[in-house]
C-alpha cells in the first residue's frame, strides 16, 4: 500500500479538500450556466450588460459560496439542519406579515443590500432537516404513523406559508422534493399510494360533482381551473405565451436558426423570455440539437448526483444529495413541460439558465452541500 | 440507541434500491421531455417554421358596439359614428420615433401629441396596438393608407366613437363617455380586458356611467396573421363579441328640447313626471354644455369656461341641486296638520302680518297681513302666518314624516350622477348634525320650507305627483332595455285621507285659478288642461330688522346671486292628473313671475303633440306667448339639428 493510497482512505483536510471534490459536477454546472449566459446575451440583442453580466457576477459569487460550503465538514451542516430550518421558517413568517409586495406577491425581505427570498432558502433547509431527521430516526421505524406524521408536518407547514404568498410554483417544489426524500428514506410505499389515491379521488370528486347541487367549489373557481388546465381558453393571457413558445420551439427545427437569429424572441413575441421561457430561445436558436444537448447536460448532472448518493455510506449525506438533486430535477421537469405545452403555466424558472440571482445562488449553495457530503464521505 | 451493523446494512439497501427507482423515474421523465422536443422540433418543425418565418400570429380584441341610448319614442340621444383612426404597434414599427415623425408629417399632430404617443407605445407590451390619431377626415385617412410602405407598424382603422346628436339637451341626464383612467380601474378585482385597450371609452357620468354594464357589451377576439413588417395578412379566427344593449329612456326628447330652450340662459331646472307611473318625461338643467366636447377630449379653455361660469353649466340642477323649497313646501305642513288632526280645512287663523315668538318676530310675506285665513286661502295667497301657527301645533317630527312620505329627504334609484338626498330635518337630525336641541323657531322656518329644509327639483316633482295621484309614485328613467319593456308595478296608495288630499288639491287649484291666487297669471284656460300648483320664493339671505324697517330691498336691486330662488310645482289636468312639473329658477326672483310661466309652457308642451296650443292661454297673453314661442331656438323635430343662428 503506497503512501498515496493510504491517505485516500482518510477524510482529506485543509486546502487539499478541493482535490477531492466532485469535479465533473462542477464542470457540468459551469457548462450549463455558461449556456445561460450565452442565451441572455442573445436575448438582450447582443448586449452584455442587460442580463448576461449581472447573471455572470451572481454565478461567480455563487461559485465562491459553493466552494465555501463544500469546505465545511458535512457533520457541521447536519448539526445546523434544525437551526437553518427554523431560521428559514421564521423568515417565511416575517414575509407573510412584513414582506415587500413585488409582482403582486409577497416573496422577499428587503435587507437593503440584498432581497432575501425565504421560500428559496426553505427549499434546501427543508431537505437538510428531513435528511437529518431520517439520519437520526431508527430505519426500522420510518413507516410508523407518528414518525411519518413528523416529516409531513415539516413539509406541509412551510408549504402552506409559501402558498399563501401566493407562490404556487415553489410550494409545489417543496412538496415534491420533500416527498422524494421521504421516499428514498424508505417510508412504506403504502403511504405514497394512499396519498396518490386520495388526491386522485379528490380531483375526480371535484369534477364529477360539478354542476350538481353538491359541487365543492364555486362556479368561478371551476372556471379558473379550466383556464389553468386549458390555456387556449384564455387566448390573451396564459394561452398567448404557450402559443408563442411553441412556435419558437418548433421553428427552431433540427439545428436552429443560429445564435442571435431567433425571430420570435427578438421581435418580443415571447414574454418572460429571459426568465421562465428562456428555454424557448435556446431551442429556437440552436434547434433540437441544442435543446437535446442541454437536456443531456441536465441528465448528466442528475446522474452524477445519484451516483454520489449511492457511493456515500453516510445516511444524512445520501439523503441530502438526493434532496438537492430532486429539487433540481423537478424544476427542470416542470419548467420544460410548461414551455413545451405539456403542463399548465406555473411560474417556475429553469435552473442555472433563467435570469434571477436569488435562485441561482441558492442552487449553488445546494450544490455546495452536495460537494461537502462528497468530500467528507466516510472512506 | 445504537444500531447494529445489520440494521445499517438493511437500511442502506433500501436507500440504494429507492435511489435507483428514483433514478429510473427521472430517466423516464427526461426521455418524455426529449420525445416532446423531437415532436415539436422535428415532426412539427415545418408547420411552426412557416408560422414563425412567414407570418406571426397576433391576437386582438374586437371592441363591441356600445348600446344606443334613445328617448321614449326611439329618437337617438347617444349613438355611435364611424371614427377613422390610426394605430401603431411597436413590434412591427421597429423605430417608433422615426415612424411617428413621418406620420406627423402627413396628418395633423402637435409635437406634444406625438411625444405622448411615442411614450405610450414604448410603455406597453410590444404587440399592443396604440391609437395615435383619431377622428381623421377621409383625406387624411387615405393619405396614411397610401403611405403605408413608409410607415411600418401603422394601421389605419375604422372604429366606432360615441356621438350625442342632441348635444346640450341631454348632457346632464345621459352624461358622456371618456377614455378609461387609472381611477376607473382602481378597485376592480378582475377588470374586463376591454378596459385595458388604450383609449377605450366608458361612461363617465350620467346614464352612460350608471348603465355602463348594460351598454358596454362583451369583447370579441380575432387571431390574425401579420407578416414580418407587422402588416395584417389574414384573419385566422374571429369570435364576435356581444354588442351592448340599447336603452330607451322615459324622457321625451321633444319635450326635453322645448324645456331646455324655454329655460334659455337662466340657471334653472325643470322636471316633468308622469303621475300615473313615475316616468320622467323631461329633466332639463340649464345652462347646459356639449357632451361631444368631452368625448373628443375637452380643451383647457373650454373646460375653464364651463367651470368658471357662475351659472354652473356642469351641475345637473334637477337632481344635484338642493334648494329651500319655500312655499311649495306648504302642502307638506298642511297635510301633516290635517292628518294629525290639529287642523281641519275650515280651521281659522288670523294673520296680522307677523307672529311674535319670544324675542323674535316672524313675518308673513304680506306686511299688512291676510286677516282671517282658512286652508284654501293659505295656499292660494300663500299666507305664512297660517303655517307658523299650525306647525307649532303639529310639531316638526310629524311634518318631517309627511315630507318623507311625499318623497322628500330621500335618494331615488335612477341612473344619474350626483343625486342629492336633500334634507328633511327633524329633532333627531339636528341633535346629531348640530349637537343642538330643536327649537320652535326652527319649526316655524321649516313650516314654510326655509331653514334646514332642502329639496331637489326631482323630489319636488315626486312630491307633486304623489299629491296629485294619491299614490307613492317613484321616479323612473329607463323605459326599455333592448326591446324589453321594463315593468312598472302600480304604486301603492299614500296613507293619507282622501278628503285631506282633496282639500290641498283644491287649494292648489285656487293658487292658479282663483282671482287672488299667486299664480293666476299663469293659468291655463282650456278646461280640459287646467293646471293646479303652488308658487314658492325662497330666500338665500337673511333680511335684517333694519332692512325690514327701511323697506325690503327688491330683487331687481340685488346682485344676481343674492336674489331669491323662484319655484313652482304643479300638475295638470286638474281633474284627471297626467303630468306633474317642478321648476326652480336660481335667483330668479318671485315664483309666480319667474317659475310658474315656465311650468305652464312646459306642461302644456308635454300635454300636446306639438307646441303649446295658444288657446290654452288667457286671451290677453296670447300675442306675447306667440312671439315668445316663435323665438324659441328649438331643434328640427326630424333632423334634430339646432336652428341656424339668427342674424342680428
Amino acid at each position: 500500500m503506497s503512501f498515496l493510497e493510504y491517505r485516500v482512505k482518510q477524510a482529506p483536510t485543509g486546502i487539499r479538500k478541493i482535490l477531492y471534490m466532485n469535479w465533473p459536477l462542477v464542470v457540468l454546472v459551469t457548462a450549463v450556466a455558461s449556456v445561460g449566459f450565452l442565451m441572455l446575451y442573445s436575448i438582450a440583442g447582443g448586449n452584455l450588460d442587460t442580463w448576461a453580466r449581472p447573471q455572470m457576477e451572481r454565478f461567480a459569487v455563487g461559485m465562491v459560496l459553493m466552494f465555501a460550503v463544500a469546505m465545511v465538514p458535512i457533520w457541521f451542516w447536519r448539526s445546523m439542519a434544525g437551526v437553518a430550518y427554523l431560521v428559514a421558517f421564521v423568515l417565511l413568517l416575517i414575509v407573510e406579515f412584513f414582506g415587500t409586495v413585488g409582482m403582486g406577491a409577497q416573496r422577499w425581505i428587503d435587507l437593503g443590500f440584498i432581497r432575501l427570498q425565504p421560500s428559496e432558502m426553505m427549499k434546501f433547509t427543508l431537505v437538510m432537516v428531513l435528511a437529518a431527521y431520517y439520519d437520526w430516526l431508527d430505519p426500522k421505524r420510518v413507516s410508523r404513523p407518528l414518525y411519518v406524521l413528523i416529516p409531513v408536518l415539516l413539509i406541509v407547514t412551510p408549504t402552506v406559508l409559501v402558498l399563501m404568498q401566493p407562490n404556487l410554483g415553489t410550494s409545489l417544489m417543496l412538496i415534491l422534493a420533500g416527498a422524494t426524500v421521504m421516499f428514498v428514506a424508505g417510508v412504506s410505499l403504502w403511504y405514497f399510494g394512499a396519498v396518490l389515491a386520495l388526491g386522485i379521488s379528490a380531483i375526480v370528486g371535484v369534477f364529477t360533482l360539478r354542476g350538481t347541487p353538491w359541487q365543492f367549489l364555486h362556479d368561478y373557481q371551476y372556471k379558473r381551473i379550466d383556464t389553468f388546465l386549458d390555456p387556449s381558453a384564455d387566448p390573451l393571457g396564459a394561452g398567448y405565451n404557450i402559443i408563442q413558445a411553441k412556435i419558437a420551439l418548433g421553428s427552431g427545427g433540427w439545428s436552429g436558426k443560429g445564435f442571435m437569429q431567433g425571430t420570435q424572441s427578438r421581435l418580443n413575441f415571447l414574454p418572460e423570455k429571459h426568465t421562465d421561457f428562456i428555454f424557448t430561445t435556446l431551442a429556437e436558436e440552436f434547434g433540437f440539437v441544442g435543446a437535446f444537448s442541454l437536456l443531456g447536460l441536465y441528465a448528466l448532472i442528475l446522474g452524477f448526483c445519484l451516483v454520489a448518493a449511492l457511493q456515500n455510506r453516510d445516511r444524512f449525506s445520501s439523503l441530502l444529495i438526493i434532496g438537492v438533486a430532486a429539487n433540481f430535477f423537478f424544476y427542470i421537469a416542470v419548467n420544460l413541460s410548461m414551455v413545451m405545452g405539456m403542463a399548465p403555466v406555473v411560474g417556475v424558472p429553469l435552473p442555472l439558465l433563467s435570469y434571477g440571482g436569488s435562485a441561482m445562488m441558492v442552487l449553488l449553495v445546494g450544490f455546495g452541500l452536495v460537494q461537502s457530503a462528497h468530500v467528507h464521505r466516510p472512506r | 440507541m445504537k444500531r447494529t451493523a445489520r440494521d445499517t446494512e438493511a437500511s442502506n439497501r433500501t436507500l440504494n434500491r429507492r435511489t435507483l427507482m428514483l433514478g429510473g423515474a427521472m430517466g423516464a421523465m427526461v426521455a418524455v421531455l426529449g420525445a416532446r422536443m423531437r415532436y415539436l422540433q422535428i415532426d412539427q418543425a415545418d408547420e411552426f417554421q412557416l408560422l414563425a418565418e412567414e407570418n406571426r400570429i397576433n391576437i386582438r380584441l374586437i371592441p363591441p358596439e356600445r348600446g344606443i341610448i334613445m328617448d321614449r319614442n326611439g329618437k337617438v340621444i347617444a349613438g355611435n359614428e364611424q371614427n377613422y383612426r390610426v394605430v401603431i404597434t411597436r413590434e412591427a414599427a421597429g423605430d417608433v420615433d422615426l415612424v411617428m415623425r413621418r406620420l406627423a408629417a402627413i396628418i395633423p399632430m402637435t409635437a406634444e401629441e406625438m411625444q405622448a404617443s411615442i411614450d405610450e407605445v414604448k410603455s406597453l407590451r410590444a404587440f399592443v396596438p396604440v391609437t395615435v390619431a383619431e377622428r381623421l377626415t377621409w383625406e387624411e385617412f387615405s393619405k396614411v393608407a397610401v403611405n403605408a410602405p413608409a410607415l411600418p407598424g401603422v394601421v389605419p382603422e375604422v372604429g366606432q366613437s360615441r356621438r350625442y346628436p342632441l348635444d346640450t339637451d341631454f348632457a346632464h341626464v345621459v352624461g358622456y363617455v371618456g377614455p378609461v383612467s387609472e381611477k376607473d380601474l382602481e378597485g376592480l378585482e378582475n377588470p374586463d380586458p376591454l378596459l385595458r385597450i388604450p383609449k377605450f371609452q366608458i361612461g363617465k357620468i350620467g346614464v352612460e356611467k350608471w348603465m355602463e354594464d348594460t351598454l358596454r357589451g362583451e369583447a370579441g377576439t380575432k387571431r390574425i396573421e401579420v407578416n414580418s413588417a407587422g402588416r395584417v395578412m389574414r384573419e385566422l379566427e374571429r369570435q364576435e363579441g356581444t354588442p351592448g344593449l340599447d336603452i330607451r329612456l322615459t324622457i321625451d326628447a321633444d319635450v326635453q328640447n322645448f324645456a331646455q330652450a324655454r329655460l334659455g340662459s337662466e340657471s334653472a331646472a325643470v322636471v316633468v313626471m308622469d303621475v300615473t307611473n313615475g316616468d320622467i318625461i323631461c329633466c332639463a338643467s340649464s345652462p347646459s354644455f356639449d357632451p361631444n366636447l368631452f368625448v373628443r377630449g375637452i380643451s383647457h379653455a373650454d373646460y375653464a369656461a364651463l367651470t368658471e361660469n357662475d351659472h354652473r353649466p356642469l351641475a345637473n340642477k334637477t337632481v344635484s341641486g338642493a334648494y329651500p323649497p319655500g312655499s311649495t313646501f306648504k302642502m307638506v305642513t298642511a297635510l301633516a296638520a290635517l292628518e294629525a288632526g290639529v287642523a281641519t280645512p275650515e280651521t281659522k287663523v288670523s294673520c296680522p302680518g307677523y307672529i311674535e315668538f319670544g324675542e323674535r318676530r316672524f313675518h308673513c310675506w304680506k306686511r299688512s297681513g291676510h286677516g282671517t285665513v282658512r286652508l284654501g286661502r293659505s295656499l292660494s295667497e300663500s299666507c305664512d302666518v297660517y303655517y307658523y301657527e299650525i306647525a307649532q301645533k303639529v310639531g316638526i317630527d310629524k311634518i318631517a314624516e309627511m315630507g318623507r312620505r311625499l318623497g322628500l329627504g330621500q335618494r331615488f334609484d335612477i341612473p344619474m350622477s350626483a343625486i342629492t338626498e336633500g334634507n328633511m330635518p327633524d329633532k333627531a337630525w339636528k341633535l346629531e348634525r348640530h349637537k343642538q336641541e330643536w327649537r320652535i323657531g326652527d319649526t316655524i322656518n321649516a313650516s314654510i320650507g326655509q331653514g334646514y329644509v332642502l329639496t331637489s327639483p326631482l323630489q319636488l316633482a315626486v312630491m307633486t305627483a304623489r299629491i296629485a295621484s294619491g299614490r307613492q309614485i317613484v321616479p323612473r328613467l329607463v323605459r326599455m332595455v333592448q326591446d324589453r319593456e321594463l315593468p312598472v308595478a302600480e304604486a301603492p296608495a299614500l296613507d293619507i285621507a282622501p278628503e285631506h288630499l282633496a282639500a290641498v288639491r283644491q287649494g292648489m287649484y285656487e293658487v292658479v285659478n282663483d282671482e287672488h291666487g299667486t299664480a293666476k297669471s299663469s293659468r291655463i284656460v282650456d278646461p280640459a288642461l287646467v293646471m293646479a300648483g303652488k308658487t314658492g320664493t325662497s330666500q338665500v339671505r337673511n333680511i335684517t330688522k333694519a332692512e325690514r324697517e327701511a323697506g325690503v330691498i327688491s330683487n331687481d336691486q340685488l346682485p344676481w346671486n343674492r336674489r331669491d330662488h323662484a319655484l313652482f310645482v304643479g300638475y295638470a289636468p286638474y281633474d284627471n292628473p297626467r303630468y306633474a312639473v317642478s321648476v326652480v329658477v336660481e335667483h330668479g326672483g318671485g315664483g309666480s313671475t319667474a317659475a310658474a310661466p315656465i311650468a305652464r309652457d312646459v306642461i302644456l308642451r308635454a300635454l300636446s303633440d306639438g307646441l303649446p296650443p295658444l288657446d290654452a292661454y288667457p286671451s290677453s297673453q296670447r300675442g306675447r306667448i306667440e312671439t315668445m314661442l316663435k323665438e324659441l331656438p328649438l331643434r328640427d323635430p326630424v333632423t334634430g339639428k339646432p336652428p341656424a343662428p339668427t342674424e342680428t
